[in-house]
């Protein structure tokens, strides 16, 4: 097991070091001025200072070098481009903790839901309850979130007036976004434990349990729960993904002054340090959201390990 | 009692060429695979609305006597009525005209996306599979890296460099990481062929290379292909959707689904209904190329055979 952590954390730390250093030569390679909204102006000297103020002057390498040393040292990601004097680094930490909170409630309402969803589609196979939570399944899978987030912002902000329309800072200003942000999830999941369901549900070891005399309540929470549940989480790491960038949309929407809408914002200004140091964090998490999933999957399912030993 | 007499029965011989003859005609896989999709009703009624939309996107555009990008502000944001079957918009154009040319858009891009991905994916993914060894590791550890990065972030960054204004750049941006999945799928049916018997038995009755490549790796790989490209297809119009909400898509006066859906987000409250076609559109490709993906698995898959 050890062996295992320590071979996919190692792939890790490669992926991240590959990511940042693509993301920055990338970043750094498109043409024209990444001071030109604010320098197009400004006498030559002045310019000069600006350049100098944010290492523009010197080689790329040697940027890059930089770069990466007061990343690893510090934290430190530079500075934005386009509002001088603000700490990419601080402007991340602040936002993903509005982010990082809007994102967890999401995860953790689409997880349980979609799995009770699912698990009562199973259930009632070829019944209305199946065919209900299908239904929405497939809408979570076939609309896009901000049509969601629109028809939820329409319908219980604008019609009913019980929730707020945007804004940030109550709990009732999280409950739509929460929902429109985790109805990709709860459909995904709802889908895939509705088939795992059916196929512990035909095990010989349930057809023991029933003639046990198990109560039917127990069978489903002690057999068929436990025995589902397990591929489930190895799509936790996608589901993640799609928070994020469902997380752009929604919080625009919204009107949450999370990562998401600044990413967004950067990138329509262009704002090229805080665009870089936004995706590198983007990516750092994720990462680390897959090998953890990586290693909880080796932990409760012994076959993995196994098949990565023969390799 | 009355008997039978015995000249009603007749005693007939066993034919041996006979027992050799074939009852039925002969079909081949694709025959096989039709007949399949044909019995599936849900996958067929989906294959039917497909055809109906992506002719509606060759033709759609000039039924209703308006061009897409004619402005008029005479009549701007109006309901659908017997003139603009779908309403107008915030300039006055004629949304019917509009959803249907942003539809031609939005299928080029899946469509020529999903070819792309495949493509590109059935190479990498073969030559992985056909070389083996360390070529195949090293290759498959960068798909991995590939993969371990959330796919619209790969999107967003290239779009920004590519700075994306055209259908080419942008189906750059969407597919340059899109193949890994493909290539992946590849890569294991290869490696699960190529230890086949049959693969072997042709190896040993002297089969060219070549040949074993194009009559027996080819038509079983072409399979998961297809069922991997019905489901790309949708994938792409997605993505499409989600970087033209972010305003990275296509740019006016061109247009698509994604980009009519997310303008009319912005007017939602009061005009639902210009969201509503765009919508609707993207939610009925998506749900039918799903649905006809799942039918064309089950229909080409012949181990799901009973």
């Amino acid at each position: 097991m050890t062996r295992y952590i320590i071979k996919r954390v190692g792939y890790m730390l490669l992926t991240l070091f590959i990511i940042i250093t693509i993301t920055f030569f990338l970043m750094h390679s498109i043409p024209g001025d990444p001071l030109a909204h604010m320098a197009k102006n400004l006498p030559e000297q002045i310019k000069e200072n600006y350049y100098k103020k944010y290492g523009l002057d010197q080689p790329v390498m040697v940027q890059y070098v930089k770069f990466l040393k007061n990343l690893i040292t510090e934290g430190d990601l530079g500075q934005s481009l386009r509002y001088p004097g603000r700490s990419v680094t601080d402007t991340i930490l602040e936002h993903s903790k509005v982010s990082g909170r809007l994102g967890a409630q999401a995860i953790i309402i689409g997880i349980t839901i979609g799995i009770i969803l699912g698990v009562v589609a199973a259930l009632f196979r070829n019944k209305w309850p199946d065919y209900l939570i299908m239904f929405i399944a497939i809408l979570g899978v076939t609309v896009p979130i901000f049509i969601i987030a629109s028809i939820l912002q329409y319908s219980f902000s604008v019609k009913f007036k019980i929730l707020p329309t945007t804004g940030w800072g109550k709990v009732k200003h999280t409950i739509l976004p929460t929902i429109a942000l985790s109805f990709g999830s709860i459909a995904t999941y709802a889908r895939y434990m509705r088939s795992n369901v059916l196929e512990v549900i035909n095990q010989d070891y349930i057809l023991t349990a029933q003639a046990k005399g198990v109560s039917p309540f127990n069978i489903v929470i002690k057999h068929i729960l436990r025995n589902a549940i397990l591929p489930v989480i190895t799509i936790i790491g996608p589901e993640i993904a799609g928070i994020f960038t469902g997380s752009f949309v929604i919080e625009r929407i919204f009107g949450i002054p999370g990562l998401g809408s600044y990413y967004i914002t950067s990138i329509n200004d262009r704002d090229y340090t805080m665009i870089i140091g936004t995706t590198v964090f983007y990516a750092a998490l994720f990462v680390v959201a897959q090998l953890i999933t990586d290693i909880l999957y080796g932990i409760v399912d012994p076959r993995i390990r196994v098949s990565e030993k023969d390799e | 009692m009355e008997t039978i007499s015995k000249e009603k029965f007749r005693r007939i011989q066993i034919d041996y060429k006979e027992s050799e003859k074939i009852a039925r005609p002969q079909i081949g896989y694709w025959q096989d695979v039709w007949r399949r999709l044909k019995s599936n009703k849900v996958a067929i009624l989906s294959l039917i609305i497909l055809v109906i939309i992506v002719f509606m996107t060759i033709i759609g555009p000039y039924l209703s006597g308006y061009d897409f990008k004619e402005i008029d502000s005479a009549k701007i944001n109006q309901r659908p009525s017997k003139e603009n079957w779908f309403g107008t918009d915030e300039l006055g154009r004629d949304i019917f005209a509009r959803v249907w040319k942003a539809g031609r858009v939005s299928m080029v891009i899946g469509i020529t996306g999903a070819l792309i991905s495949a493509v590109v994916g059935t190479m990498y993914g073969g030559f992985s599979a056909y070389f083996g060894g360390r070529v195949d590791t090293i290759m498959m550890r960068i798909v991995e890296i590939l993969i371990s990065v959330p796919y619209l972030l790969v999107v967003i960054l290239i779009s920004i460099i590519t700075d994306s204004r055209s259908l080419g750049t942008m189906m750059i941006s969407l597919t340059l990481t899109g193949w890994c999945g493909t290539a992946r799928m590849v890569r294991g049916q290869m490696l699960q062929l190529k230890s086949q018997e049959y693969i072997l038995a042709a190896e040993a009755l002297g089969v060219k290379p070549l040949k074993i490549i194009m009559k027996h790796l080819i038509p079983n790989v072409l399979n998961v292909l297809i069922v991997s490209i019905s489901f790309d297809i949708p994938g792409y119009i997605f993505s499409e959707t989600f970087l033209s909400y972010i305003g990275l898509g296509i740019q006016p006066p061109n247009t698509s689904w994604g980009a009519l859906a997310s303008a009319a987000q912005r007017n939602f409250i009061f005009y639902p209904y210009q969201l509503f076609f765009p919508a609707l559109m993207i939610a009925l490709t998506m749900l039918t190329f799903t649905l006809l993906g799942d039918g064309l698995r089950d229909a080409l898959d012949p181990r799901l055979r009973e």
